[in-house]
């Protein structure tokens, strides 16, 4: 069987592909690599349909054994790549033998980097996804040592060689739009234009910000809000008024508030924010309280 | 009834009332126009969120815009019965609260006619609406750290089943052994919105 054996995880290391969208109304949240892109762009590096399952790994410290030969590529932000110790670099195609061991260090900026192996990871699926959802525990364990993780049969790859890795900024400006209850808080579009800090309590459920607090419109002090819908890229403001942006392993739906809605194509950026990341959120809109 | 937006690509349908929101999202479901990602009823509320580009967003708008919601299409009300053991840790308060024997909180939950309204918090957690009227109790004042999982709870307007070990504030009257989620089953969840849902006391 072709397969990779773990050999070290680091802080996290969980198998991801494109998730599990469609599930919502079940209360499954979409789940899928953080940073899409990176994952697509790892999957092509080796030749695989960009939705194959990787590995997405959290600030480095996976060590793998090829049990077979086979071609892997890491992404994400810039990221030290060794090969039985020898330094082989992120962002491109690399070519492992039989019984050889693939290292990944921590990236120099950023959080996730992500694997792809060719033939990809062929874990059993549940609905329809390889990835690990956090927060419902539905999907492959976290990566253990001496987990086995089997590969698919691999195709000829067809993408560019060399890549140039991304670099994820100190400081981020994050495009919204309003939410759903914008209109529960006092001036949101300029509470959220403040400076927020990313912080450590973040995960793949979502980022948890500190700064200066929303406060709610007079009107909806003390409102309760009954259960409803929520999509990634929702900012959520509980009581305490400090944002959660939630990320891929988001709940289906939540009690609190929600202000405003990140752009779906600042996602990837957040994937990688890590704590003491400033982040400032900027809309285009003027239309806010409804 | 008030559409709200919610980013690039969804709409929030503010409901006046849980009714009103399990009528429009019968009547989505019921027409199902195509382009639809994801469609999330809510307790006042149904998330609809599009495919990029479909206009799927439109259709749903003007689809509700003309729609007899006092007379909601029936669906598939496909209808599930669930044996319960009626022994949960909080069946005496619930009981002491409604003024009621014990015996009598068996018979009026078990009495019930329940619709599946939405889900949300776990994985095939469903929100069971047609509770009677002596068994809408408050939550617990100090939630569980670990509710089993098939525990039989009740609250607000409500009742449900905890298809896993997790914490919780509901009243708890009762568990079942019936699996409520598997993620390698088809369906995964025994309980969509719009399903009807019965007790049976297992003794």
């Amino acid at each position: 069987m072709r397969a990779l054996e773990v050999v070290e995880t680091g802080p996290l290391a969980l198998v991801q592909d494109l998730g599990r969208p469609g599930f919502a109304h079940l209360g499954v949240p979409p789940s899928g690599a953080l940073d899409v892109p990176a994952l697509q762009l790892a999957n092509r590096l080796v030749g695989n349909d960009e939705a194959a399952a990787g590995v997405e790994c959290l600030f480095g410290g996976l060590r793998l054994r090829a049990t077979t030969s086979c071609t892997i590529a890491v992404t994400g932000p810039a990221v030290a790549v060794e090969v039985d110790g020898r330094p082989v670099g992120s962002h491109a195609p690399v070519w492992l033998a039989a019984g050889q061991v693939l290292a990944i260090g921590a990236p120099d900026s950023g959080l996730r980097c992500y694997l792809a192996v060719s033939g990809g990871i062929t874990v059993d699926a549940e609905l329809g996804s390889r990835s690990r959802d956090v927060l419902s525990e539905i999907g492959p364990a976290p990566l253990k040592a001496g987990d086995v993780l089997p590969l698919g049969t691999p195709s000829i790859p067809g993408g560019a060689d060399v890549v140039p890795p991304t670099v994820a900024p100190a400081e981020l400006v994050v495009p919204i739009d309003p939410g759903p209850r914008a209109h529960w808080f006092e001036n949101p579009a300029s509470g959220l234009a403040k400076t927020w800090t990313v912080t450590a309590e973040s995960n793949r459920v979502g980022l948890r910000l500190d700064g200066h607090a929303l406060t709610r419109a007079a009107e909806y002090a003390e409102r309760e809000l009954p259960s409803e819908g929520l999509l990634t890229g929702a900012v959520q403001v509980p009581p305490n008024g400090l944002p959660v942006v939630f990320l891929a392993d988001h709940p289906t739906t939540g009690g609190y508030p929600v202000a405003a809605v990140v752009r779906q194509a600042s996602l990837p950026a957040l994937a990688q924010a890590r704590p003491g990341t400033l982040l400032r959120f900027h809309s285009s809109t003027r239309v806010w309280n409804r | 009834m008030r559409w709200r937006a919610y980013g690039e690509h969804a709409a929030l349908l503010d409901c006046a009332s849980l009714a009103e929101s399990m009528a429009a999202h019968a009547t989505v479901t019921s027409a199902r126009p195509p382009g639809i990602a994801e469609l999330v009823p809510g307790a006042r509320s149904l998330l609809v969120v599009e495919i990029p580009g479909s206009a799927a967003l439109a259709a749903v708008r003007e689809l509700l815009a003309d729609a007899d919601l006092e007379h909601p299409p029936e669906g598939r009300s496909r209808e599930i019965t669930l044996d319960v053991t009626y022994d949960g840790e909080d069946l005496e308060l619930v009981a002491r609260d409604a003024g009621v024997s014990v015996e009598d909180v068996v018979r009026l939950h078990t009495g019930a006619v329940y619709t599946v309204a939405f889900t949300g918090f776990a994985p095939g957690f469903g929100y069971l609406t047609g509770l009677p009227e002596p068994l809408r109790q408050p939550r617990l004042s100090a939630p569980r750290t670990r509710v089993p999982p098939g525990s039989v709870g009740i609250a607000g307007e409500f009742t449900g089943v905890y298809p896993r070990v997790s914490p919780g504030g509901w009243r708890l009257i009762g568990h079942t052994r019936t699996v409520l989620f598997d993620p390698r089953a088809d369906p995964p969840a025994l309980l969509a919105p719009g399903d009807r849902v019965r007790f049976r006391s297992a003794g």
